[in-house]
């Protein structure tokens, strides 16, 4: 019988050994543990960059992909409440139950923005830890990293110096590439901006541009023919230069209102995995270069 | 330092610009002096150009020390009181229904009675009504339990203990084990709430075969398979008081459950899940008030084994996945029956077909099955619409040696079809408006009821996750 029970332990930590599995929830954090973890994980990641996070099924293949990680990966703030809750459970997995070292969240590592003063469903989908779109900032990148690799030895200790030396890696060569970044993106300080939804926060707060309106009329609610209506002619003072959707949101909205407005649709990736965003660099370097070119 | 260094610079180089009077080896040991600190002065302004780098790069740095406080700060700020509380949530439902028939004289030809109607099942009131109120209320209990409380405020002003559970959170291994009352997870729409069903009410296959959803009082025990495909493999056990078990008094398990579960992707835009049921129960007797051939009233009573089997898959549809702006939802199951046992067949009247008050006890054994196959699309966000429709088959029931299938006009063979068409608009996920017309032959040949309703169910509070 002992026996019998050593097979099975050793059965059930063989594959555990060949290289720790980790689910992340968006393509952002499943990039940043790959460039932080190498070949000493095995990353999966629950959505694509043409899916909008919040609203993902708990799907069966998801559940599986669960039941089988080392390590879960959300952004937190409430992005997922809608599906992630039930992935969990519905996994049997106990190392990816919240609380565990083995569920982390990346929100907790930055300071949130659009934290919202008061909370009432009237304005919409609000999340009561501020803004979860914390991946459209490179800087975020490095603060998520940092928790990331030391969670990854903590749920690893066999590899940490591996993610050690991952992380020093990634940090010395995008430390560089935000200052390239930020030189690169020096026009757009001070430009005024419509988005098509609230997701931009970050990205704003980084390079300095200044968002006059959403096209949505609240976060997660549909533009309607009148608010657009409403933003258009809010447009002939604010003279924003250009409409920002993500690669996910519908296209009709922005093209309607450029239109109307006479600005340029620009149209960002927001997620690695989106067209001419193949991984974390290609990310920003697409996003600045589109942004540029809609001045 | 700086300063003293270029005073001592400018020395040597008025130093080196003497002229060529001094001897030729003092030349060249200045020179080499000066080549020296030449040297040393670059290797200076090399570092101090690093040191310059850094600083630039420091934005970076301050923001993340900035962050880093901004978040501790955060983090504190989260231990309020509250924090402990559990998750509440709350879902109104109503609707305005229009029946051409009173529902009141709803019967499903063919089938024994599905216990006690409720809210959920076909209309049971025509006009303004308000459907059963669910309250939630929700909390991990400790890092190994989940408790879970859904009480249904019925429009009868009864409180009616829908669900209370407990679920472990990490037994590992794949397994869960849930305890309490709960939806079985026989099926595919049982363990979904009627506020997120696509319809205002129950497929005619689930009010038929297990009273609109099957609840369970006991133990469920799931295990999932360490698999890349999704397979799940439960068991239930617990106490028969819903239909279609009922009135046993017995020690151990009433009802028992058994699900097998599989699904998976098919690329970027599909996700199906099929899955095959079996409940086996043993009702001690399971009544129903009724009349018989001769229009007395009766209590037909029922004891012995029944049997049933569900087939159910469902498949979703979404380009690339992403369900926001478009997608289709297809979904059927098979439920087949059979029961076998007595049937009590008796009379408040002296005479009549069952024998008056003493009652005949006769051989009963039924085959009856039922199918519903829907179809919901959504053609932009927020609006969908969709079918649904409905059949069943209540099959010849076998009587013997003395009761004949006219002596219980309610079991009778029949088979009950609906079609339903429905167009509902949500103004956000927590809000939705739904406008529904049926046409329903369950009450037997030509006397088909037209059923229009309008449903409205909102959601307030912390709203649980859904599953898929």
């Amino acid at each position: 019988m002992r026996q019998l029970f050593l097979v099975l332990i050793v059965a059930f930590a063989l594959p555990a050994q060949a290289a720790l599995n980790v689910l992340a929830t968006v393509p952002e954090w499943a990039a940043l543990a790959q460039e932080i973890g190498g070949d000493r994980v095995r990353v999966a990641s629950a959505t694509t960059a043409l899916q909008d996070p919040h609203h993902i099924d708990a799907r069966p293949s998801l559940i599986a992909r669960a039941r089988n990680a080392d390590l879960l990966l959300a952004t937190g703030a409430e992005l997922e409440v809608g599906w992630l809750p039930v992935v969990q459970r519905e996994s049997g997995n106990p190392r990816i139950q919240s609380g565990q070292p083995g569920y982390f969240e990346a929100a907790g590592a930055v300071r949130m923005l659009d934290v919202p003063a008061r909370l009432d469903r009237a304005d919409g989908d609000v999340h009561a830890a501020g803004n979860p779109h914390i991946q459209t900032d490179p800087r975020n990148m490095l603060a998520v990293g940092e928790a990331l690799a030391a969670r990854l030895a903590q749920v690893d200790p066999a590899n940490a110096s591996t993610f050690r030396a991952g992380h020093a890696a990634f940090a010395e060569r995008w430390r560089a590439l935000i200052k390239r970044w930020e030189a690169q993106a020096a026009p757009l300080k001070g430009v005024a901006v419509v988005s098509q939804h609230k997701a931009w926060a970050y990205l704003y707060d980084w390079l300095g541009l200044r968002e006059v309106a959403a096209l949505e009329p609240k976060p997660g609610v549909e533009p309607s023919l009148a608010h657009l209506a409403l933003v258009r002619d809010q447009a002939a003072t604010s003279r924003p230069r250009m409409v920002i959707r993500a690669a996910y949101n519908s296209a009709r909205p922005a093209e309607w209102f450029a239109r109307e407005a006479k600005v340029s649709v620009v149209v960002l990736p927001f997620t690695v995995g989106a067209p001419e965003a193949a991984d974390l660099t290609a990310l920003f370097e697409t996003t600045v270069q589109r942004l540029l070119k809609g001045l | 330092m700086k300063h003293a260094s270029i005073g001592m610079l400018a020395a040597l180089g008025a130093l080196a610009s003497f002229p060529a009077s001094a001897a030729d080896a003092d030349l060249q040991s200045l020179r080499d002096e000066i080549a020296q600190m030449r040297k040393s002065y670059e290797q200076r302004i090399e570092s101090l150009e690093k040191r310059l780098v850094q600083a630039e790069s420091t934005s970076t740095q301050a923001k993340a020390a900035a962050d880093k406080v901004a978040t501790q700060t955060a983090r504190a700020g989260e231990g309020k009181a509250n924090a402990f509380n559990p998750e509440i949530g709350l879902n109104l439902q109503g609707a305005l229904t229009k029946t051409t028939r009173d529902p009141a004289t709803w019967t499903m030809q063919g089938f024994v009675p599905p216990g006690e109607p409720d809210e959920i099942g076909p209309p049971r009131r025509r006009g303004f009504t308000a459907q059963e109120t669910e309250l939630t209320v929700s909390a991990n209990v400790d890092p190994n339990f989940r408790g879970y409380l859904n009480l249904a405020l019925t429009p009868g002003n009864a409180v009616e203990l829908e669900e209370a559970y407990f679920q472990t959170l990490g037994l590992g291994a794949g397994l869960t084990v849930k305890g309490g009352r709960f939806l079985s997870g026989i099926g595919y729409q049982n363990e979904i709430h009627p506020h997120a069903w696509d319809f205002a009410d129950a497929p005619l296959a689930y009010t038929a075969f297990v009273g609109n959803k099957l609840t369970t009082e006991g133990v469920q025990v799931k295990w999932l398979a360490p698999t890349e495909t999704f397979l799940e493999l439960g068991l239930e056990g617990g106490r028969d008081n819903s239909f279609p078990g009922g009135a046993r008094n017995k020690s151990g398990t009433g009802i028992g459950a058994a699900f097998a579960h599989v699904g998976g992707d098919v690329g970027a835009s599909n996700s199906w899940r099929a899955g095959l049921s079996y409940i086996a129960t043993r009702p001690g007797g399971r009544s129903y008030e009724g009349v018989d051939g001769t229009g007395l009233a009766t209590t037909v009573s029922f004891a012995g084994d029944s049997r049933t089997a569900v087939a159910d898959f469902v498949w979703k549809w979404a380009p690339n996945g992403n369900a926001k702006e478009r997608n289709f939802k297809l979904q059927g199951e098979y439920f087949r029956r059979t029961e076998d046992g007595s049937l009590r067949c008796s009379e408040r009247d002296t005479s009549g077909a069952c024998g008056g008050a003493a009652g005949i006890t006769d051989r009963y054994r039924s085959a009856q099955s039922g199918y519903y196959l829907q179809g919901v699309y959504q053609f932009m966000p927020r609006w969908r619409v969709g079918y649904r429709h409905d059949r069943l088959d209540s099959g010849t029931p076998s009587f013997g040696p003395t009761l004949v299938v006219a002596d219980l006009p309610q079991l009778a063979p029949f088979k009950p079809t609906r079609n339903t068409v429905m167009v509902d608009f949500a103004s956000s996920e927590f809000a939705r408006l739904r406008f529904q017309v049926a046409r329903d032959t369950s009450r037997g040949a030509g006397r088909t009821d037209n059923q229009v309703w309008l449903q409205y169910v909102m959601s307030l509070g912390a709203h649980g996750a859904h599953k898929f």
